[in-house]
């Protein structure tokens, strides 16, 4: 990259970023980090390597890994959009407001990240099941059952999606200056005015990277789904699910379908790079 | 209300009973607690002129309604705002380093109140045009905050503040957040601007430089409390306490008159030229203490201690010589003078005052 000429001397090109020149890393470190890197790359690298690349455009043009990509894409979203509604707000009554037990509530609000998806499935199930805790008046009163349902796919993915839009959204609150809506209502804004136009554009970074990492949780969202919402194609049979189903009888079309996921989830990478690469210098 | 304007300056507050702040603010937090009246008439500038931690920038809070009163009372044109709610005080205030909102250009900053207060955004957005023309910011009402300068963002804090119309205008340490050059320039603007204004504006800061250019009046807070309130010049004249003191570089005692003298309340007797009975303060400048290496012979001044170099400092273009002894003393000498003497800390000197050069008032 350099020219001949600066060949030997010491360019910005061959110092490290922090300016001093680079040297070998020891082996002790070394050993283990290639190890782990190999580890986390060869099952991606398998996937590509094993696909059935020539009946490849055939398995996704199928109207099976269409519409589970379709119902897919629609419940992450719609879970997403749900998780924003009420997410921010939550966030927000997290951040900055003060009320008794509000350490309980911020830990029962995290608690779907680290609840087994299988475990929140069920939890739904009692919860807004057929004969559930609320299910059932939701059935009596308004002949609503969300089980089964492609709403109870979004349902699922909510539940366990939100908790990574929260913490996100709350994190960024707490780094913002809460005088900017100090100095809002002193301008005549009243608190809800103040946080639509000064707190709400400020933390808009924040948000829609909180948004995406709910949209990528939901989008590979298995346990809780197939659960709560079973897994009837078309109906609530999302990517992930038909992936499974698919490895039973047609592993073809399982890498197939795997590859549509590892495709987004780049994509979905791609998307928050510059963020992050922002965030860590 | 075009008359408030054309009484004279004095008169007002006798003139409009009602009109302008009337304020008693009691503000507990803790072990601290807040207990300040001030009032002042539309057209008044006063500073709230404190070292850090003595209640001023809780004072400021209190008046816009960012902090809830404890107790006291809170009245702008006869009109009680104890209860209302700070988006509804007609109060602006211009923040310690502005808060302009990063997202918003210098004109929609500016227009933020207008549009809160029922404008309609273009209204509001001529609103705030006119108001940054008055600045002199016509040129930058596109630009976001962080490329303003540091002048130049206090003076779109300053518009954003003013286009609300507010009755009160609270201004929360205006210069601190500017380097040394843009200070002077800016102070001076402040200074017209203030000026120009018909309501009341209370400032809020520490350096007495600021409060003395800008304000007609100033209220000295110590520990929660005002120490002392009067003119710049009355307040730079006849100290109070040693914070004030120490603000406007005066030596400061305290003690009891009979006739010329002035007997300390731990410490030796001064000889002042006004003729006093009872408790008073006696005030000199350091540049009016003479030092000597041994005892003057001969010196027509009447007060001479023998004292203890403590520490030097360089101040300006002089030397201030710290001295302790009979009574802690603050002296200021020529660099020449200080090499002549031999000053270094431990050093034992003789202080002479001349009585002309004391200022002794009650206390």
């Amino acid at each position: 990259m350099t020219e001949p000429a600066q060949a030997h001397t010491v360019t910005p090109e061959n110092r490290s970023r922090h300016g001093r020149p680079r040297r070998g890393a020891p082996l002790p470190l070394m050993l283990p980090a290639l190890v782990g890197l190999a580890f986390l790359l060869l099952p991606l690298l398998a996937l590509l390597i094993r696909a059935p690349w020539r009946s490849l455009p055939e398995q996704l043009t199928s109207a099976e890994v269409w519409q589970a990509l379709q119902l897919s894409l629609v419940s992450a979203t719609a879970a997403t959009a749900v998780s924003l509604v009420l997410g921010v707000p939550l966030a927000w009554l997290l951040a900055r407001t003060d009320f008794p037990g509000r350490g309980l509530v911020r830990a029962l609000v995290t608690l779907p990240l680290v609840l087994p998806p299988v475990v929140g499935g069920v939890a739904l199930l009692l919860a807004l099941g057929r004969n559930g805790v609320v299910g059932q008046w939701l059935d009596a009163w308004f002949g609503i059952t969300l089980p089964f349902t492609t709403a109870g796919v979004v349902v699922a993915e909510t539940f366990v999606a939100m908790p990574f839009l929260v913490i996100s959204v709350e994190g960024t609150l707490r780094a913002a200056d809460p005088r900017y809506e100090e100095a809002a209502t002193t301008l005549g804004a009243s608190r809800f005015t103040a946080f639509r136009r000064v707190t709400l554009p400020l933390i808009a970074p924040g948000i829609a990277a909180g948004a995406v990492l709910a949209w990528a949780r939901a989008l590979g969202e298995f346990g809780a789904t197939i659960t709560f919402a079973g897994n009837f194609p078309g109906r609530t049979q999302t990517m992930p699910l038909a992936v499974y189903l698919a490895l039973q009888n047609d592993p073809a079309a399982a890498i197939a379908l795997s590859l549509v996921l590892l495709a987004v989830s780049i994509a979905v990478l791609a998307g928050l790079r510059d963020r992050w690469t922002t965030a860590s210098t | 209300m075009t008359d408030i304007d054309e009484t004279p300056a004095g008169l007002r507050a006798l003139d409009l009973p009602g009109q302008g702040l009337d304020a008693r603010l009691v503000v507990d937090r803790g072990t601290f607690r807040l207990d300040v009246a001030l009032t002042a008439a539309p057209g008044d500038v006063v500073a709230l002129l404190g070292p850090n931690g003595a209640g001023k920038t809780t004072a400021l809070r209190a008046l816009a309604g960012l902090d809830p009163l404890t107790g006291g009372h809170l009245r702008l044109d006869g009109a009680a705002l104890d209860r209302t709610p700070p988006e509804a005080r007609p109060v602006g205030v211009v923040f310690q380093d502005y808060l302009l909102f990063p997202h918003l250009s210098a004109l929609d900053n500016v227009a933020f109140g207008p549009r809160c207060r029922g404008a309609t955004k273009a209204e509001a957005r001529a609103q705030a045009a006119e108001w940054l023309t008055r600045m002199g910011l016509a040129g930058h009402s596109g630009a976001k905050p962080r490329r303003l300068s540091g002048g130049q963002a206090q003076r779109v804090a300053l518009a954003r503040a003013l286009a609300t119309r507010p009755r009160l205008l609270l201004l929360d340490e205006p210069l601190a957040a500017l380097d040394a050059r843009t200070r002077l320039e800016v102070r001076a603007q402040l200074r017209r601007h203030l000026a120009e204004f018909e309501a009341v504006a209370v400032l809020v800061t520490h350096d007495p430089l600021d409060a003395m250019v800008l304000a007609d009046r100033l209220v000295v807070v110590e520990h929660g409390r005002v120490v002392q309130e009067g003119t710049p010049s009355d307040i730079a004249r006849r100290p109070r306490t040693d914070y004030i003191a120490q603000l406007v570089g005066l030596n400061l005692y305290r003690g009891r008159a009979d006739g010329h003298t002035v007997r300390l309340e731990d410490g030796p007797a001064l000889t002042t030229t006004e003729d006093l009975s009872g408790p008073v303060f006696v005030a000199f400048p350091p540049g009016a203490v003479t030092l000597h290496r041994d005892r003057p012979t001969g010196s027509s001044a009447r007060n001479l201690w023998r004292c203890e170099v403590a520490g030097l400092e360089t101040h300006g273009n002089q030397i201030r010589a710290d001295l302790t002894g009979a009574l802690p003393l603050a002296a200021d000498l020529t660099t020449v003078a200080a090499a002549e003497l031999d000053l270094h800390p431990g050093a034992v000197v003789w202080a002479a005052v001349k009585a002309a050069q004391t200022h002794a008032y009650p206390a």
